[in-house]
């Protein structure tokens, strides 16, 4: 409203920076507070703000056995893939950080422009494949995909937080006799700790989240939470409680991951170009 | 005398001081793995693609194969419902790259001022790009936007304006709503930490020199911002010109073809008519859209960040 008086309404921008934060948390919230509705509560006009809270809802979608199932593929594809990118990445990342060549700068742009490359463009040919191969709907098709596609991303962070490590370090141990096994094992990777772990967390976020591959590539056997909770679209599934309650299961672990890891995650997001 | 050693440029002649432990691991096998992975992933269903897209080939009668040369692509080139496709992608990149960068720069600025509980409302505010697209999708689809029950819909009555029903009336505008809901958190927090790394005593001259807030936002703030910036677009790119869940679980692309972007009319001809051939040429086109998008962003960020 009057951005030439902000020195003198602090209060003011305070106010206004709370009520954006309330706006775009607002869909979650609600969906939070549905979650332990009746569902007759849920679609009651107008809509309740106080009502007495129920498990019901929750107790319902863990009923449903196949949830775990769904949970469970989540889990496993996720920190699967996440496992398959770093082992693939982590030399990758090395060799290019220490040892740059004329390729390196090349190579690193050529991986991320394979993020490019649209999944639509080549779901067919994938989709073939996976029949063929029997790797369809399962999770093991699913772990090879996401760590394809995940794999630039981890490359490029790994790359960067690499690049931050002073050489200096690196060759003051080589000075002392260590070997290139000794000298990652005990000197590099304790030093890129910090960014491995935050490269793996967006690792898994993403592979959570990801929901084009998932919804279709599987059906029922490896069908992760993305696709479970796709099915509530159909008009059947159209219980606003139990939605919301699935919903908050399915979202609650990245959730927390996401607010603990934040100022970690821009410097990953952005390859640290942004500090 | 570190920091010489620790920006190390990336190219130009070896150092000559290359460890001779190096000797024993060829940096090139380190690499290759990736290498490989990737060149697979990109090569080998690519090559299928164009294989398919010359042949008439429709896995509901897999017996009734050929060859047809460009027929699939004529038949796509001439198909109305794949104009209408490109355009909605477009339309739906651009429109949610101007929401999430326009806004996320002004909520920047907001939350970069100190006030009671700054780290909880950030933390409230990006929350959004944690969730799930099929979540969110559906949240907004049946609990706010719904016509009869929807939260929306209630307010608006409640005020006496009536309802409006979004995913029949305004389907592409619910979909930028929901989709820029999604990633204004991101945009918020890649700028809100690039506007931290300001020099904050840069500011206070140009505040002692009588520069008034808009002029400090538009000369000082806003070319600070212009790396971050240009990376959050070439994100956001990569992840919008694949939009998919969200029109899936809302929408189904339609009415019509209202909401129907490129990767959706695609999988409607891959996976609900079958259409093989059809699916590989209009999935072929997208690798080109997609390339020339590409050349333009991995080109201008490139340049933004020392590799």
């Amino acid at each position: 409203m009057a951005p030439n008086q902000r020195t003198s309404k602090p209060w003011l921008m305070g106010l206004l920076a709370w009520l954006v934060a309330g706006i775009l948390f607002f869909p979650i919230f609600w969906m939070f507070v549905t979650s332990f509705k009746t569902e007759v509560a849920a679609v009651a006009t107008p809509p309740q703000l106080f009502f007495t809270p129920t498990l019901e809802n929750y107790i319902d979608v863990q009923e449903r056995a196949a949830y775990f199932n769904y949970a469970l593929n989540s889990i496993v594809v996720s920190i699967g893939s996440t496992v398959l990118a770093l082992l693939l990445a982590v030399p990758a990342a090395y060799a290019m950080a220490f040892f740059p060549t004329k390729r390196t700068k090349g190579t690193l742009l050529w991986m991320l422009s394979t993020k490019m490359l649209p999944s639509v463009g080549v779901l067919v040919p994938i989709y073939i494949l996976g029949r063929e191969s029997g790797l369809l709907d399962t999770r093991i098709g699913l772990v090879i995909i996401y760590t394809l596609i995940n794999l630039p991303i981890v490359v490029w962070m790994i790359y960067s937080f690499f690049k931050e490590v002073p050489n200096a370090i690196l060759e003051a141990d080589r000075m002392d006799g260590a070997t290139t096994y000794q000298e990652v094992v005990y000197v590099l990777l304790p030093l890129a700790l910090p960014g491995i772990a935050s490269t793996a967390l967006l690792s898994i976020i993403l592979s959570w989240n990801e929901a084009f591959w998932s919804l279709n590539l599987t059906t029922f056997d490896a069908a992760p939470l993305t696709a479970f909770i796709a099915s509530f679209s159909s008009p059947q599934g159209l219980f606003w409680a139990k939605l919301s309650a699935a919903s908050t299961m399915a979202i609650a672990p990245i959730l927390l991951f996401g607010w603990f890891s934040q100022k970690q995650l821009v410097r990953g997001l952005t390859f640290g170009a942004v500090k | 005398m570190t920091s010489s050693v620790a920006n190390r440029p990336s190219q130009g002649p070896p150092s000559v001081a290359r460890p001779r432990s190096f000797k024993r691991i060829p940096a090139l096998a380190l690499v290759a793995p990736s290498v490989i992975g990737l060149v697979l992933w990109m090569v080998v269903p690519l090559a299928m693609a164009v294989w398919f897209a010359f042949q008439r080939y429709n896995l509901l009668i897999p017996e009734n194969r050929a060859f047809v040369g460009f027929a699939n692509f004529a038949f796509i080139l001439t198909d109305p419902a794949l104009w209408v496709a490109i355009g909605i992608t477009l339309v739906l990149v651009a429109a949610v790259l101007f929401i999430t960068i326009g806004l996320g720069t002004l909520l920047a600025v907001l939350f970069n001022q100190t006030f009671p509980g700054r780290g909880m409302a950030r933390v409230l505010a990006i929350s959004p790009f944690f969730v799930m697209p099929t979540v969110s999708a559906l949240i907004w689809k049946n609990m706010l936007m719904h016509p009869v029950n929807g939260l929306f819909a209630q307010i608006t009555r409640g005020l006496g304006l009536g309802a409006i029903d979004w995913f029949a009336d305004l389907p592409l505008v619910a979909i930028i709503i929901i989709v820029s809901w999604q990633w204004l958190p991101f945009a918020l927090l890649i700028l809100l930490t690039a506007i931290q790394s300001l020099d904050t005593s840069q500011l206070e001259a140009a505040r002692m020199d009588g520069a008034k807030p808009v002029a400090l936002f538009r000369f000082v703030i806003l070319p600070h911002l212009s790396r971050a910036i240009a990376v959050v677009a070439m994100i956001e790119t990569i992840f919008f010109l694949t939009i998919f869940a969200e029109i899936f679980v809302t929408t189904g692309g339609g009415p019509g073809l209202a909401t129907t972007n490129l990767p959706y009319y695609i999988y409607l001809k891959a996976l609900l008519e079958f259409d093989v051939g059809g699916a590989s040429a209009g999935g072929l086109i997208a690798v080109v859209l997609a390339n020339l998008v590409a050349i333009f962003l991995i080109r201008s960020v490139a340049r933004n960040l020392d590799t």
